[in-house]
């Protein structure tokens, strides 16, 4: 249970970081450790050099800027979780941070990290998808803005280049009228989801559906977008029945894994209680209950 | 550099210095080379709380954290809790209430129960129940250490 011997840098800027993973491609990068260090302490992973990046200064920071936040990837877990601009903007981001791990993980487990890592039963991953948020990276040939659509590929697999790292995650503003919740089903508080969905519902004035987003992590290699139960939602009256068929059709959009944990039939049937409850909350959210 | 690197900071109010190798986690740097053997090791895979501790005055499980990583920041061990041979509140709450049977997980409890104190002050036993679900305690059964969070928050808020 001790990592292996490894080279260790501490970088001081983006460029530097850039420049080591170039030089080394069994490098690997350091942020704030909570899912890295576990994998070096049980020899998991064994890179060659370790690109310590959490004394960057100016990658931490929540901002608003052109109808997004812009949120850098060294910013905390818990700094995101109790920022004042993401309560207001984006509730929902608020919403799924304090399902991840425990207050001491998210004291230390950086936004960047989460999502580079992309543990399909992550609650950041599935969260930027629903938001339709973006990564800005940079790598040897400058800056690119990938869509989370695009960005998680599979198991800890995303569009990451190896020489390129996450300098930012950028949330789009959630309109006026959203309402928004999170439904996790866990075996222990802080565990990894078996199954969690994240909502966002848009009312117009007379209670139809004007916008849902919908996202679901642990139920397949990447989050889940549920587009079909968006798609039963919008311009709907939010009615029992509009929940019971889009619940249905997030259920249908999953390809849960079977494991010690549970079988995929169990967590598909899970997929649909859950989001029956989230749409329900996020709508009762949006004519402005709690 | 996999030589060996030198590493300094404050545990509980006082400077260290010493030298380690990069790969050496905080946890085992605070016991093996600066002796603060409270820092308990459970999993050394942030899974049990054991070794949490406090890092510039947020917990942190030391276990998942490099030495080198913690040059120049400020690190509470359990060793810190008690001032002038008086126990901290949470401690004489831990005694008085049987919050603990071995003692494995105490510190780690300490450092999670008085963080969340700090936070919130006056907790349900449901929010202690989560602010110290990441803290894992096989003797108790958890409750006599539920107890032992809500007499002390009722302590600290009588006497501050």
């Amino acid at each position: 249970m001790k990592a292996a011997t490894f080279e260790y840098v501490r970088a001081t800027s983006v460029d530097e970081v850039v420049r080591t993973l170039a030089d080394d491609e069994d490098a690997k990068i350091l942020a704030g450790g909570q899912s890295l260090v576990p994998l070096l302490n049980m020899r998991l992973a064994r890179p060659t050099t370790i690109i310590d990046i959490s004394r960057i200064d100016d990658l931490s920071y929540v901002r608003r800027a052109n109808g997004h936040l812009e949120i850098g990837a060294l910013t905390k877990h818990r700094v995101v979780e109790t920022s004042e601009l993401v309560h207001r903007h984006v509730p929902l981001l608020a919403d799924a941070l304090r399902y991840v791990g425990h207050v001491t993980i998210r004291n230390r487990g950086t936004i960047g990290g989460s999502i580079a890592h992309a543990d399909p039963a992550a609650e950041l991953p599935a969260t930027c998808v629903a938001l339709d948020a973006q990564l800005v990276v940079q790598g040897p040939r400058g800056q690119r803005v990938i869509a989370a659509a695009d960005f998680f590929h599979g198991y800890l697999m995303t569009a990451l280049d190896p020489e390129e790292v996450i300098t930012e995650l950028r949330v789009p503003v959630l309109a006026k009228g959203t309402g928004c919740a999170v439904e996790e089903l866990a075996r222990r508080s802080g565990d990894f989801a078996l199954v969690a969905v994240f909502a966002a519902v848009t009312l117009e004035l007379d209670g139809t559906c004007r916008e849902a987003r919908i996202a679901v992590a642990g139920a397949g290699p990447a989050p889940v977008r549920a587009t079909a139960a968006e798609a039963i939602l919008r311009g709907n009256a939010v009615t029992t029945d509009v929940i019971t068929a889009a619940a249905n059709a997030v259920a249908d959009a999953t390809d849960p894994p079977s494991d010690i944990h549970g079988p995929a039939e169990y967590r598909r049937e899970m997929a649909a209680v859950l989001s029956r409850r989230a749409i329900k909350q996020a709508t009762n959210r949006a004519n402005g209950g709690v | 550099m996999t030589g060996k690197v030198t590493v300094t900071l404050k545990v509980n109010g006082r400077t260290f210095s010493a030298d380690c190798e990069p790969r050496k986690t905080l946890a085992d740097f605070l016991r093996q080379d600066l002796g603060f053997t409270g820092v308990h090791l459970g999993c050394e895979h942030g899974v049990c709380g054991a070794c949490t501790i406090s890092v510039d005055g947020s917990t942190a499980r030391s276990c998942c954290m490099l030495a080198v990583q913690a040059e120049g920041t400020e690190v509470t061990t359990v060793e810190g809790l008690a001032s002038d041979g008086n126990l901290h509140p949470l401690q004489e709450a831990f005694w008085k209430h049987h919050g603990l049977q071995c003692g494995f997980c105490t510190p780690g409890m300490l450092a999670a129960a008085s963080e969340l104190l700090e936070d919130n002050p006056d907790p349900t036993a449901d929010e202690i129940r989560e602010g110290i679900s990441g803290n894992l305690c096989r003797c108790t059964g958890y409750q006599f250490i539920v107890d032992s969070v809500q007499d002390a928050a009722q302590h600290l808020r009588s006497t501050t």
